[in-house]
């Protein structure tokens, strides 16, 4: 039985994940405090996205366990670990390319209400009007309004990253997962992401993030975790992980900023 | 509950006139005689349901037929044991359609793409060769499965019906004989009950989730839906539509034999939802006809037909078309059939129905020319 304190809401286990011979993640031991948010950097290939699709139920681990708020995610299916109020941001923006930017963000809201299966075939979609209002003031917060009608397929990049957001919020999830959420975006799309991401963090939601960009980390962690060669080499406030010397040697090349 | 909105609404009246209207507009196309306007209709209902799974999902099921199949012999085993009444065998039909369909969506269901096609497939050919012989005590083989003066009807014999009068029994309706015109009119209201039903699921969550699948499989999971029983109950409920077509057939033809569950019957069933419109409501309905209207008409024009019709060319140039275009009619409408595929699939990848959406379009923008729109996009 894995102990984890009562503030801990995810907690990822003396994880290992092996990959024929090449050892991904070794002894990962991650603490994730309900309502924060924590950060996970790292160089490229040190295994941020593997512990990532380890948490999401996407790869099992070799050994080792995941669990969520007293849940063990670990050989659950997606959409179960999705229904338990977790959602996630891919790397590459995960959206239905053939709806409407409306009935993108509309859909997981169904999935919210009604669980992961149910016939409704009696219900018009056109008439729900509360999910249709959440969805659209959510469009309007996160800056694609006025696109409700069209193709997602047809956004540009960053525009998809931000519907794929919009997607996860509506949701309302307990524990929300970001992998580079503001990747390929420009300068003024990641201080408007990051703005609402600030916003959101009010709302009492835990957030884990994987991110390059060191302005967007230190914009928004309260916590953060530095993974080298699968190994997390350490975890603490930002402040701390700024001076502490192995960090710099390891990641940041010296000096941060 | 059942209300539609307004633009299903004025779909669904359309729709109705059209099938309702069918013996007076098909006649210049000499195809108004209820035999074959039953068959349009019939498979209308099949390319319906068919295109929920095909045309929400995306998973091609190239085995549909064997619903066809199934549905036509429990028709004519519920005349034979039960009652030559139509509802209790449309009943029947429906529900062992769809048994069939939970079994073989369940295994073919758990691969998709190429190898789903294939399963089904496999699926359907097991079918039709255990129809074909293996089964012959219950499909009567190679013959068909046809009606005979001496069946019990145990139902019927309960009311008292007269068991032994001259000839075959005939299917009725709560007592009444169906003729031509009146099979004819049974088949279109159940076309427009199924076109309605299926308006329903394209408008539902439900078919915004089979859309889902359609478009990005991964995210559906990912945002909490279980994806597996949405394509089963999208599988499930279009091979009740063939049950239904399949009953609808042996009702207004008596019999049932194996050609009906055919992997051809199964592949023209994809070919008329492409042809339409893979997705749309009026699509696979269009693709039907169309399809139906070469088979039936196309393929019966003849040298004479074709000598006729251009009998005021002069005569060395009139025979020099007639040759060529007998190419393409009678035994070789497959071939005008195979064209019109490949033209439509290339120029016109949404069908048909993308076709006139294209140029209603043009013809609207003609109308209402330059009015830029106010909601144009946001600087950035």
């Amino acid at each position: 039985m894995i102990q984890t304190e009562p503030n801990i809401v995810l907690h990822a286990a003396d994880v290992q994940k092996n990959f024929g011979g090449l050892r991904a993640l070794s002894d990962v031991d991650l603490q994730v405090e309900e309502g924060k948010t924590h950060a996970i950097i790292g160089p490229n290939g040190a295994g941020k996205s593997t512990l990532l699709n380890v948490i999401i139920g996407r790869i099992p681990p070799t050994s080792g366990a995941v669990v969520f708020d007293g849940t063990v995610l670990t050989g659950k299916a997606p959409h179960e670990i999705n229904q338990l109020g977790i959602s996630r941001v891919f790397q590459t923006p995960e959206i239905f390319a053939d709806l409407s930017v409306l009935q993108n963000v509309m859909a997981p809201a169904f999935a919210r209400r009604d669980g992961a299966f149910k016939i409704n075939i009696m219900r018009s979609f056109d008439k729900e009007y509360e999910i249709r209002d959440e969805a659209e003031s959510l469009l309007q917060d996160i800056g694609l309004v006025g696109r409700s009608n069209d193709h997602a397929g047809s956004l540009s990049r960053g525009d998809k990253r931000r519907l794929e957001l919009a997607m996860c919020l509506i949701q309302r999830p307990r524990l929300l997962l970001l992998d580079e959420p503001t990747a390929g975006m420009s300068r003024h799309d990641t201080n408007t992401t990051i703005e609402l991401l600030k916003r959101i963090k009010s709302g009492g939601m835990t957030k884990v993030i994987i991110e390059h960009d060191m302005h967007v980390v230190f914009s928004l962690a309260d916590k953060i975790s530095v993974l080298a060669q699968g190994r997390i080499i350490a975890t603490g406030l930002p402040q701390q992980i700024k001076e502490d010397p192995r960090v710099q040697e390891a990641y940041l090349g010296g000096s941060v900023e | 509950m059942f209300s539609i909105s307004r633009k299903d609404l004025v779909s669904l009246v359309v729709f109705s006139a059209i099938v309702m209207t069918m013996p007076i507009w098909l006649a210049p196309f000499g195809a108004a005689y209820p035999g074959l306007m039953q068959k349009f209709v019939i498979y209308a209902i099949f390319a319906i349901g068919f295109n929920i799974l095909f045309g929400l999902t995306g998973y091609l099921s190239f085995g549909h037929a064997v619903f066809i199949g199934v549905g036509s012999y429990t028709t004519i085993w519920s005349f034979k044991l039960l009652t030559m009444d139509i509802l209790p065998a449309m009943v029947f039909a429906v529900i062992v359609a769809g048994l069939f369909a939970l079994a073989i969506g369940y295994f073919s269901l758990r691969r998709t793409g190429i190898y789903f096609s294939i399963l089904t497939l496999a699926f359907a050919q097991m079918s039709y060769s255990l129809a074909y012989s293996v089964l012959t005590p219950i499909t009567n083989g190679e013959t068909g499965l046809l009606l005979a003066r001496g069946d019990p009807r145990y139902i019927d014999q309960i009311f008292g019906a007269q068991m032994n009068v001259a000839g075959l029994p005939q299917p009725t309706l709560i007592g009444n004989h169906l003729g031509g015109y009146g099979g004819f009119y049974l088949c279109a209201v159940l076309l427009i009950a199924c076109f309605y039903v299926s308006q329903k699921i394209f408008a539902s969550p439900f078919g915004m989730a089979l859309r889902g699948i359609k478009s990005n499989q991964t995210r559906m999971n990912y945002t909490g839906f279980n994806t597996k029983p949405y394509t089963l109950a999208a599988f499930v409920i279009s091979g009740m539509f063939a049950g239904l077509a399949g009953a609808l057939l042996s009702i207004t033809d008596p019999l049932a034999g194996a050609e009906r569950m055919k992997w051809t019957e199964s592949g023209n069933v994809v070919l008329m939802t492409i042809l339409g419109g893979v997705g749309t409501l009026f699509g696979p309905v269009v693709g039907a006809w169309l399809i139906k209207y070469f088979e039936n008409i196309f393929s019966a024009i003849n040298l004479n037909t074709l000598n006729n019709f251009f009998s005021f060319l002069p005569d060395g140039i009139q025979s020099f078309v007639v040759t060529i275009m007998s190419k393409f009619v009678g035994e070789g409408w497959h071939l005008t059939l195979g064209l019109l595929f490949v033209v439509i699939v290339v120029f016109l990848p949404g069908g048909l129905v993308e076709g006139f959406q294209r140029l209603a379009a043009r013809f609207r923008r003609r109308q209402t020319k330059p009015d830029k729109s106010p909601s144009a996009q946001p600087a950035e």
